[in-house]
């Protein structure tokens, strides 16, 4: 499930309403604003304002996970690797890498001439304080059991890292340009960093008023090329629709929507270029096949012939979005036709459910949070009117997010429509559900030895091709047994005002690409 | 003797009110932790399935989530009275200097509310108690009707949308400006979202006071005064509004202690850094120490507005003071 605070604070119909009333009279014209106006004489690339729903919710970056958290802790820190556009791994401060020939050593090179913000160097001693404290179960890091592998770290000299492994890892490159993992000075504490953050980043904490706004200043001593805006304000406007009239008055040049109607209303009232981004999240109707019904593998296929997933996308997201399969990163990317039902057939589920001994029906409950993200109780009505045709009555439960949440993590639930954050390598986004000694496998509720075994495969090889045919083994294995049935990724919308150039939205959701943009 | 009365008055009404407060204490601390999740689950969602349990006791005792709940309580309790409010780990600023930011906000959006709903509620009630039941009295219980049954969530993102649409000009999509700071832009930003508020609010102290006038108008001294030719304008403002004021009072009071309250809705769709929102994010993110301080001093402004109220009887009514 993805954390996005920035959906959950009024009901979708607040949204709805608003844009429906700037949609009834959209014929102004943006006027000029003073914020986005440098002073003058100024050798300047702007002040670019972001309008946002949710201020961060904390400053640490080892412990961010919520959306609009992470994309400021993006641009503050640096981490060893990085994602380009496409979401390969590109080098960042290691500047390159060696991997030993049993792939049990991984030696990086760091680029010289980094320095914090504050004009402190970067060297190999932060980096070795920063990996071993994120692996040290003390800190909390959410990102310790991905650097599992990692047996120990040391530090030759100022400007070499060397990883030893206890079992190749390739996704190893890939968790460490995650933002979890950022480079943080030896010096600093929790305790500092929440009050002023010290990164390698391209950009800085100008200023920071809770519940208001967080200003970023440019960075000088950032090592790649200089941001272009002078500062990049991120102002909390809790609700999307006051967003769209901040766009069109001109006060907000950019905001990251995920409503297609909000963007909608942004294009035509606020005359805003959107930008379509396809998410590696995937919504999803999680079956927990340790359950009741749900341990026999014909009532989940059953459930999967009866689900059009076209038709939950068109009528829960206005058709916005691509149905999926499991895997979802670009370079892994499952064919979602690759499934026992790759189109709705009830006469399939019904054959399905008399293989089970279940011809006359059974009923399936089903949780779903209300609010998290737009569309998802839209979802679990548009699955329930279509299982019902299929004589599978779905009981609807919609909980509180932090409900949800709750029962989520205890597996306490028989059919959950969820939300899942993915990840651009495939290990990391599904080992921890469907292998066994997994952390959220008793969530995912399936494993199996083969499963295990084609993981640790996976993780171990070095080999792109064969990695995407394990994968794809994978993926037709989860899709074979109806583990869960995968429905749609969906769109983020970047909507910015025709002044503003150079962004370049990510599937990962990152806002990296703000050292790139200007303002004019 | 009539200091006696006079303190064990106070008394009363002291031992009434921090009764009031602690029972508001106790439950709202209840209530948080009957909401599923704690401030773990808040920060990390599901990540914190991915803790070690070593991981989830060291964040535990760092939010004091580690603590039997009594302990947890009388900390809390023992603590208000040193003056620690509590600590925002999410803002990291102490609950004290979040309020000292937020409550400010509020104060002022609730005055001028208030205002505006008195100015738009009293002369419509006494215009539509002028006449019963004919044009113009329909016509304020029409406008009466609108103000309770629009919801300021339609009303506020409507006006926002329509301001934005035909004058280009949204003052709360920019940053938000202290009274203090830049009294102009404050007050661009204040009078929308008070306009809406009032629209609602007027409606009910519109019907008080229509009932009010309606009923000091069928007196016996209002008719003596008639038939010894007081002009009806004096009748009007002197004799029948001055004993009006009792329940337009109760009336404004009651809902000066709501808007005290914050207006969540308007806040979040005005992008009003007030108490409403402070208390909404505390929730959000399970902060129990920002939710059980904001309330109770909420709770407190609730009493004091009310103590306010009825020392505004003794001012209005010379015979509350009699007594």
């Amino acid at each position: 499930m993805l954390i996005r605070t920035h959906k959950k604070h009024l009901p979708a119909a607040v949204a709805a309403i608003g844009a429906l009333a700037v949609l009834a009279g959209c014929s102004g014209t943006p006027s000029s604003t003073n914020s986005s106006t440098p002073p003058p004489g100024t050798s300047s690339g702007g002040n670019l304002v972001i309008g946002v729903t949710s201020d961060v919710d904390t400053l640490f970056p080892w412990k961010a996970t919520q959306f609009n958290t992470v994309n400021v802790m993006q641009v503050l820190y640096g981490t060893l690797t990085e994602y380009d556009q496409d979401l390969n791994v590109v080098p960042g401060i290691a500047e390159t890498w060696d991997v030993s020939d049993d792939r049990l050593s991984l030696t990086f090179h760091l680029r010289s001439g980094v320095k914090f913000a504050d004009g402190s160097d970067c060297d190999s001693a932060d980096v070795k304080s920063s990996l071993d404290k994120i692996r040290d179960e003390a800190t909390a890091a959410v990102a310790r059991s991905q650097l599992s592998s990692i047996e120990s770290v040391e530090a030759p000299d100022a400007a070499t890292i060397v990883l030893a492994l206890t079992s190749p890892d390739a996704g190893l490159l890939s968790s460490l340009a995650s933002i979890n993992t950022a480079i943080l000075s030896s010096d600093d504490t929790e305790e500092v960093l929440n009050e002023t953050p010290n990164g390698t980043g391209p950009f800085q904490l100008k200023e920071r008023k809770p519940s208001q706004s967080l200003t970023l200043a440019r960075n000088d001593n950032y090592w790649g090329d200089k941001a272009k805006l002078d500062t990049v304000e991120f102002r909390i406007i809790p609700d999307e629709t006051s967003i769209v009239t901040a766009m069109q008055s001109g006060n907000v040049q950019m905001s990251v929507f995920d409503d297609p109607l909000v963007a909608q209303s942004a294009a035509t009232s606020a005359n805003a270029t959107i930008q379509e981004q396809t998410q590696l999240a995937y919504h999803v109707l999680q079956l927990n096949a340790t359950k009741g019904d749900l341990t026999d593998i014909n009532v989940r296929l059953a459930i999967q012939c009866a689900i059009d997933r076209q038709q939950v996308l068109d009528s829960a997201a206005l058709g916005e979005g691509q149905v999926t399969g499991p895997v979802t990163s670009p370079a892994f990317r499952s064919d979602p036709a690759a499934r026992p039902c790759p189109e709705r057939d009830l006469d399939k589920a019904a054959e399905y459910l008399g293989k089970a001994g279940k011809a006359d029906g059974l009923t399936l409950k089903v949780m779903v949070s209300s609010g998290e993200y737009a569309t998802s109780v839209n979802e679990a009505q548009s699955i329930q009117a279509q299982l019902a045709e299929a004589k599978i009555t779905v009981e609807l439960e919609v909980l509180e997010s932090g409900a949800y949440v709750d029962r989520w993590l205890a597996a306490d639930f028989d059919a959950a429509v969820a939300l899942n954050g993915g990840r651009p390598d495939p290990d990391q986004a599904y080992s921890r559900y469907f292998t066994s000694t997994g952390n959220l496998n008793a969530v995912a509720g399936y494993s199996s030895p083969e499963l295990d075994d084609l993981f640790a495969k996976g993780k171990s090889s070095d080999n792109d091709a064969e990695r995407k045919q394990i994968y794809n083994q994978i993926s037709n294995i989860l899709e074979d047994n109806a583990v869960w049935v995968w429905l749609f990724t969906s769109f983020t919308y970047t909507a910015t005002t025709s002044n503003v150039q150079g962004y370049i939205p990510m599937a990962n959701d990152s806002m990296q690409y703000l050292r790139t943009t200007s303002i004019n | 003797m009539l200091t006696r009365i006079v303190h064990s008055s106070i008394t009363r009404r002291l031992v009434t009110a921090l009764g009031t407060l602690f029972g508001v204490a106790v439950l709202v601390f209840i209530m948080l932790r009957a909401i599923p999740g704690d401030q773990v689950t808040a920060q990390f969602g599901i990540e914190s399935g991915a803790l070690t349990p070593a991981q989830r006791a060291a964040l535990e005792s760092y939010y004091g989530l580690d603590q039997p709940l009594l302990v947890q309580f009388f900390s809390w309790l023992g603590n208000l009275f040193t003056g620690n409010l509590g600590f925002s780990a999410r803002a990291h600023l102490s609950v004290a200097e979040l309020t000292a930011q937020s409550l400010p906000v509020t104060v002022e959006l609730a005055v001028i509310t208030i205002v505006l709903s008195l100015v738009l509620g009293v002369p419509l009630g006494m215009l539509s108690a002028s006449k019963p039941n004919s044009a113009r009295d329909g016509l304020g219980q029409v406008v009466a009707l609108a103000g309770l049954s629009i919801p300021a969530f339609l009303l506020g993102s409507s006006v926002m949308a329509w301001v934005a649409t035909f004058w280009g000009q949204n003052p709360n999509g920019q940053a938000f400006a202290r009274l203090t700071d830049n009294p102009m832009l404050n007050l661009q930003q204040m009078i929308l979202p008070a306009g809406v508020l009032a629209f609602g609010i007027a409606a009910p102290i519109m019907r008080t006071t229509r009932t009010a006038v309606l009923d000091i108008r069928a007196k016996d001294f209002i008719r003596t005064a008639r038939a010894k030719g007081v002009p009806k304008a004096r009748i009007q403002m002197r004799h029948i509004l001055t004993n009006a004021l009792v329940p337009i009072t109760t009336m404004t009071g009651l809902q000066f202690g709501y808007l005290l309250g914050g207006a969540i809705v308007i806040e979040q769709i005005f992008s009003l850094p007030g108490i409403g929102r402070q208390v909404l994010v505390g929730i959000e993110q399970k902060e129990y120490a920002v939710v059980q301080s904001t309330i109770l001093i909420i709770a407190v402004c609730f009493v004091l507005v009310n103590l306010l109220t009825d020392m505004l009887y003794r001012v209005i009514d010379p015979r509350v003071r009699a007594l």
